[in-house]
């Protein structure tokens, strides 16, 4: 029963450490499939936890923490979109400001706003009454059925109890796909990132389908900031990221572009990720395997799938080139 | 002109004082059209006339500085593609455009779906192209991404979408550079049932023998300039050639007979299969000996390309071997394009911007490209700046490149000037055999005469010239022997006073004229 | 073609200069926003970076490490690689000076371990950029991506060597001992000392000589040597390079080992020169710093010394403006992310109105010139 326990509570710490994984994911592949290649996920996410956080805390309201968190990320996409659809700049050069002016603002206008070291005020403060946190939710019934052997663990500690955002995440995985694969919007998006020029001559604009995409990458990258700062930890803290971004666009790469492959790479690094957080390391035999090696892993794993050494990972096309009228 | 008179017939397409600059170049000066309705109307024109521009700028593409649209002779401002395609003009372009891991279903409906749901597109979309195949004979699997379709199978998609999109003026740019006679014999039955239907067809080309086949009215093109507009039944090949080029095509080069020795180069059995699994050389055979010019005839994409890049050492031989200067290159025993320069072969690419140049360069280092390491322009561990430009600047006298600047950017030179340097660059290292890729290219006509000179004088100087061009009499006034590609293959040989229009028109299109099979019979007996 | 022609100068100082200017404008809302008078910051940031011998050395030491991971940048940016791994690559090249510096400190003389502590943080840097190259030139995989990778998993590869190597027995902090003295790179200061100048306390020491070398090395290497050639002909247009023969896997190999190699020389300034010991992320996003170095400067080695100098000077002056206004030091950062913007992903939009403006003014002065005549 022990196993059993430890197994619940990895994969209980699974999904809440994969749904920022997720969001950004989704976002950086709405992005990339488009033909825009963001390295700006982590600067986005970064920014909309800080957004996130002191909304929520000065409204009072984990809602208004979500609105505003998700609006600051739609105009950091914005901004990539001004830069490398606008101006044709180029996509990394672009996304690498981004992340650098994400990290400076929230560190100097957190301080210069709460005056505690760039972190922003604690979301739960019931001696100001402050309760601007997100609250897990608990299913039906989980109480009840707590002791229940096997089915208290995979309901009650698994299933119910987290965040309305993990659930979100959960969901938005079917829902990208089916805008991706069902729908006019889709195919349209999917069609620019592959080749811009036949998007042009079928009378559809190259530019309004980038910047919608970015929009949406926006949305979904705020959720992931928003989730970090408004539900989990209940404060921002500085470069609370933590590289998060960056995993997500190795879950992408890792999940071909798909949207059922990034959230099986993210469950899989997010599984990793849970692992490390709980012990000091894992044994296998009498070999240890250092936590830190099991940190790197999701990277080491993505960079051996780039060198095609399992499986290969066709990008987009178009992705990272600005699309120019040619000459004929 | 006579084809216009008729007051009774209706216009599709009428433009008036179309005109349109890129920067520096003007594409398209002061154009007039007109297009009735229900015909095949031929553009012809030479590489670079400016026929591609004009037709993008009907279907939107690009927006014209100036003049008027008239389409079913009504004025109509094409802003974009949205409006070409609502006003009924369908485009299939020389360089598809078709996204290539889609299915042939879902490029068609791409930008004409029917709401939101793609189901609910693909469905209905399955039912019209069902109808529209079977009405035009456009038979394509529907469900299969396009990568994986020849040529011929996605220029039909391509049809198959302007027609979907309801478009009653179809343009083709180019349809038959890439196919296969079979399938362009097709392609000409699509575009009759077409015009039967009631259709207009503009199909732009600069293969004359197509003009006279399908088209019903012909307009030339010249320099960015309409030059003439002539009913097909009231001409023929000779007056359209004169008319594109603006001169009687009676250019030969003053040149002695040649005095051909020993073979400096020899291509046994050599095939080459592509990425995609597709073989672009398909056992090539043939010989250059020392002071002759082989001029190697076809429309462009037969293989030509890739045989001057296994011969320059850029792709690796994968069958047969190579005989040259002394040595036998095969798979086994390949070389780097600098070691084939150094055993003395001189290579001028096909595409100067895309191979012989670093645009971004000063000219003087565009011009040591491939030979940075010779020992003249290196001075122990650095390079030896002043002997690099004291070289380029002697070059660029001697070859009257202009401007003589050695420090100028490349890219501010003129075409002409450019190719000069980069011809000055291969011919004066001296090499034993000359590779030589579409020399005139883009090229003014003053520089050319001067560029063939230098071709001649190379083979009088007993060199082994290898010649690739598409353009017919730059074969004929060059080559002492014409080798006619297709599909990969040689389809033969030709002595050049054998050698007209007629007879190599007729061997790119893979048909050896029985003259010259009797001309091979007695080669071989 | 343009019919007439745009000066050299126009685009190569004046639209940079546009776009930084452009970054100085947006950085001033942002000081207005949080009540600091932009000019006073400028003072402030001036006097705490120039004002003393003291700020000098604070201002030339991160001068100095930003001049290697910016040519570290620009190297690669030569052959059109973007080489975002500065970061794992000096955190890597600290392990190979810090290796060096702590088997061999204090028992063989220091002028024999310095170009061994050379050696080894170059090699380790060079290393580290390795894989990613040689994965581009023979599998395709984009450098991008990989060094982005390899980023995190030199940090978990350093945090385990130290919490499981490098930490002395008995230790709580997570850092490698510190390295014997007679190992350690002389100080400016010390040295200036010995002489009788009196000069303040500051980490700036001989490394800047080695960046400045670096710099002349890499301004010859890229434009005057053969290879350089090979490198530019490569970024510029890779067809042409293949077709003059130039082997393009080795050349992207080369390209980014001598750009590790660059990025690892940061450990000799922060690691040998400095901290003398290794210590848990002591690049701290410095190698990320080198990209709007080297974009500012155009990868040009005068360019990067110059642009060096104005990080060097936003570092140091962004500590002062904590001391005056209590102002988070990290408002540097927002100034690096507005250079990168600007001068990097802007960078066409303002090269068109810069270039059409000097088209209208040397008009408009043409004008009246005729009219004087």
């Amino acid at each position: 029963m022990d196993l059993f326990n430890n197994i619940i509570l990895i994969l209980d710490a699974t999904l809440r450490v994969s749904t920022p994984l997720i969001f950004a994911a989704l976002a950086g592949m709405f992005s990339e499939r488009s033909g825009v290649v963001n390295i700006a996920l982590e600067g986005k996410i970064l920014a909309s936890a800080f957004a996130g956080a002191a909304a929520a805390y000065i409204t009072n309201s984990p809602w208004m923490g979500l609105l505003a968190g998700v609006f600051v990320s739609v105009m950091f996409a914005m901004l990539h979109g001004f830069a490398t659809v606008t101006h044709r700049g180029d996509q990394v050069v672009s996304g690498m400001a981004i992340n650098i002016l994400a990290a400076g603002l929230t560190a100097s206008l957190g301080n210069f706003w709460f005056h505690q070291g760039g972190n922003t005020p604690n979301l739960v403060d019931s001696l100001n009454g402050i309760d601007a946190r997100f609250e897990p939710i608990v299913f039906p019934f989980a109480k009840a059925l707590e002791d229940v052997p096997v089915i208290g663990g995979l309901y009650s500690e698994l299933l119910s109890g987290h965040f309305l955002l993990v659930y979100l995440a959960l969901l938005a995985v079917p829902a990208s796909w089916f805008l991706l694969f069902r729908t006019r919007f889709g195919l349209r998006l999917r069609a620019v990132g592959e080749n811009p020029t036949a998007v042009d001559t079928a009378g559809i604009s190259v530019v309004r389908m980038r910047y919608m995409a970015l929009i949406i990458c926006g949305v979904l990258a705020g959720l992931a900031g928003v989730y970090l700062s408004v539900a989990v930890t209940a404060q921002f803290l500085p470069n609370m990221s933590a590289g998060k971004g960056y995993m997500a666009l190795a879950a992408l790469i890792f999940g071909k572009w798909r949207p059922r492959g990034a959230l099986l790479a993210c469950l899989m690094f997010g599984v990793l990720q849970a692992i490390a957080d709980r012990s000091q390391g894992a044994m296998i035999g009498a070999f240890e395997i250092p936590v830190q090696f099991i940190e790197a892993l999701p990277y080491i794993l993505t960079v051996v799938l780039l060198g095609g050494f399992i499986g290969t990972a066709v990008a987009p096309k178009a992705v990272g080139k600005p699309y120019v009228k040619e000459r004929e | 002109m006579t084809a216009q008179t008729d007051v009774a017939v209706q216009m599709a397409i009428e433009l008036r004082g179309i005109d349109k600059r890129f920067g520096a170049v003007h594409a398209n000066k002061n154009i007039d059209l007109k297009v009735e309705k229900g015909t095949i109307h031929g553009i012809v024109g030479e590489n670079g006339a400016g026929k591609s521009t004009l037709m993008s700028i009907i279907y939107g593409f690009y927006e014209a500085d100036k003049g008027e649209i008239l389409i079913d002779e009504k004025v109509t401002k094409i802003s974009d593609s949205k409006v070409a395609i609502a006003s009924g003009i369908g485009m299939v372009h020389q360089h598809f455009m078709l996204i290539q891991n889609f299915t042939a279903l879902e490029n068609v409906i791409l930008g004409a779906e029917s709401g939101m749901m793609l189901n609910v597109s693909m469905e209905k979309a399955r039912k019209e192209l069902t109808r529209l195949a079977s009405e035009y004979g456009l038979d394509v699997p529907l469900d299969v991404p396009v990568e994986q379709l020849s040529v011929g199978m996605q220029q039909r998609i391509e049809i198959l979408k302007a027609l979907y999109r309801g478009a009653r003026i179809l343009i083709l740019d180019e349809p038959t550079g890439v196919l296969t006679p079979q399938e362009a014999e097709h392609l000409f039955k699509v575009l009759a049932a077409l015009k039967e239907q009631g259709n207009t067809v503009i199909i732009i080309t600069h293969k004359l023998q197509e003009i006279m086949a399908v088209t019903d009215n012909v307009s030339i093109m010249r320099r960015g300039e309409m030059v003439g507009h002539v009913k097909t039944a009231e001409t023929n090949r000779e007056q359209l050639a004169e008319l594109m080029v603006g001169r009687k095509v009676l250019l030969r080069v003053n040149k002695t007979e040649a005095k051909p020795a020993g073979t400096l180069l020899k291509v046994n059995n050599l095939s080459w299969t592509d990425s995609a699994g597709v073989l672009r050389l398909d056992n090539v055979n043939f010989n250059v000996r020392a002071g002759e010019i082989v001029g190697i005839a076809g429309v462009s994409g037969n293989g030509q390309s890739e045989l001057l890049e296994l011969l320059s050492g850029i792709k690796n031989i994968q069958h047969g071997s190579i005989e040259v200067s002394g040595k036998t290159l095969d798979e086994n025993h390949q070389l780097t394009p600098s070691e084939v320069r150094d055993i003395g072969v001189a290579h001028i690419p096909e595409d100067r911007h895309k191979m012989g140049l670093v645009n971004s360069f000063a000219a003087d280092e565009a011009f040591i490209l491939g030979y940075h390491r010779n020992d003249v322009y290196n001075a122990k561990l650095l390079m030896d700046q002043a002997a690099i430009k004291n070289d380029c600047a002697e070059k660029m006298e001697k070859w009257d490149v202009r401007p003589q600047d050695p420090k100028l950017k490349t890219a501010n030179f003129s075409g002409g000037n450019q190719q000069k340097l980069v011809i000055a660059r291969e011919m004066e290292q001296s090499p034993d055999v000359l590779l030589v890729g579409q020399p005139t290219r883009g090229v003014d006509i003053g520089a050319i005469e001067s560029i063939h000179n230098r071709i001649i004088e190379m083979r009088d100087a007993g060199k082994a010239v290898l010649l690739v061009s598409v353009e017919l009499e730059e074969i004929m006034s060059l080559a002492d022997r014409i080798l006619v590609m297709f599909d990969g293959k040689i389809v033969g040989e030709v002595p050049t006073d054998v050698a007209n229009e007629q007879i190599l028109g007729l061997m790119m299109a893979n048909i050896v004229p029985d003259e010259v099979k009797a001309l091979q019979k007695e080669a071989h007996s | 073609m343009s019919q007439q022609r745009i000066p050299a100068w126009v685009t190569v100082i004046g639209v940079p200069l546009v776009n930084i200017l452009l970054a100085a404008i947006v950085s001033g809302f942002v000081f207005m926003y949080l009540n600091i008078s932009p000019i006073d910051a400028v003072k402030t940031m001036a006097y705490g970076a120039f004002g003393s011998s003291y700020g000098w050395g604070y201002t030339l030491y991160y001068t100095t490490s930003f001049i290697f991971t910016g040519l570290a940048v620009a190297v690669a940016f030569h052959a059109s690689l973007f080489n975002i791994g500065g970061e794992g690559q000096a955190y890597v090249g600290a392990l190979g000076v810090g290796l060096v510096c702590l088997l061999l400190g204090g028992k063989i003389p220091f002028l024999l371990l310095l170009p061994l502590s050379i050696i080894a943080g170059g090699l380790f840097g060079a290393l580290w950029a390795f894989i990613p190259a040689w994965l581009q030139a023979t599998r395709g995989s984009h450098v991008v991506i990989t060094t982005i990778m390899f980023n995190f998993i030199a940090a978990s590869f350093m945090a385990y060597l130290l919490v499981e190597v490098l930490k002395p027995e008995g230790s709580m902090a997570v850092e490698s001992a510190v390295f014997h003295e007679a190992s350690w790179i002389p100080k400016i200061w010390e040295l200036a000392g010995t002489m009788g100048i009196k000069m303040q306390r500051s980490p700036l020491n001989l490394s800047i000589i080695w960046a400045l070398i670096c710099s002349v090395f890499v301004y010859f290497f890229i434009w005057r040597t053969k290879w350089g050639y090979e490198i530019r002909s490569l970024g510029q247009n890779a067809s042409a390079a293949e077709y003059a023969g130039i082997n393009l896997n080795k050349t992207i190999i080369m390209t980014m080992l001598i750009s590790g190699m660059l990025a690892g020389f940061f450990a000799l300034n922060v690691v040998q020169g400095e901290a003398h010991q290794i210590k848990l992320s002591l690049v701290n996003g410095m190698g990320f710093t080198g990209i709007a170095v080297a974009l500012m400067g155009r990868n040009h080695p005068i360019g990067i010394v110059l642009a060096s100098l104005l990080f060097g000077f936003l570092y140091q002056g962004g500590g002062e403006l904590q001391f005056e206004y209590g102002v988070d030091p990290r408002i540097i950062v927002v100034l690096q992310g507005l250079v990168i913007l600007f001068s990097g992903a802007l960078e066409h939009m303002t090269k068109h109105p810069v270039e059409n403006a000097y088209l209208k003014l040397s008009q408009l002065v043409g004008k009246q010139e005729a009219k004087g005549a």
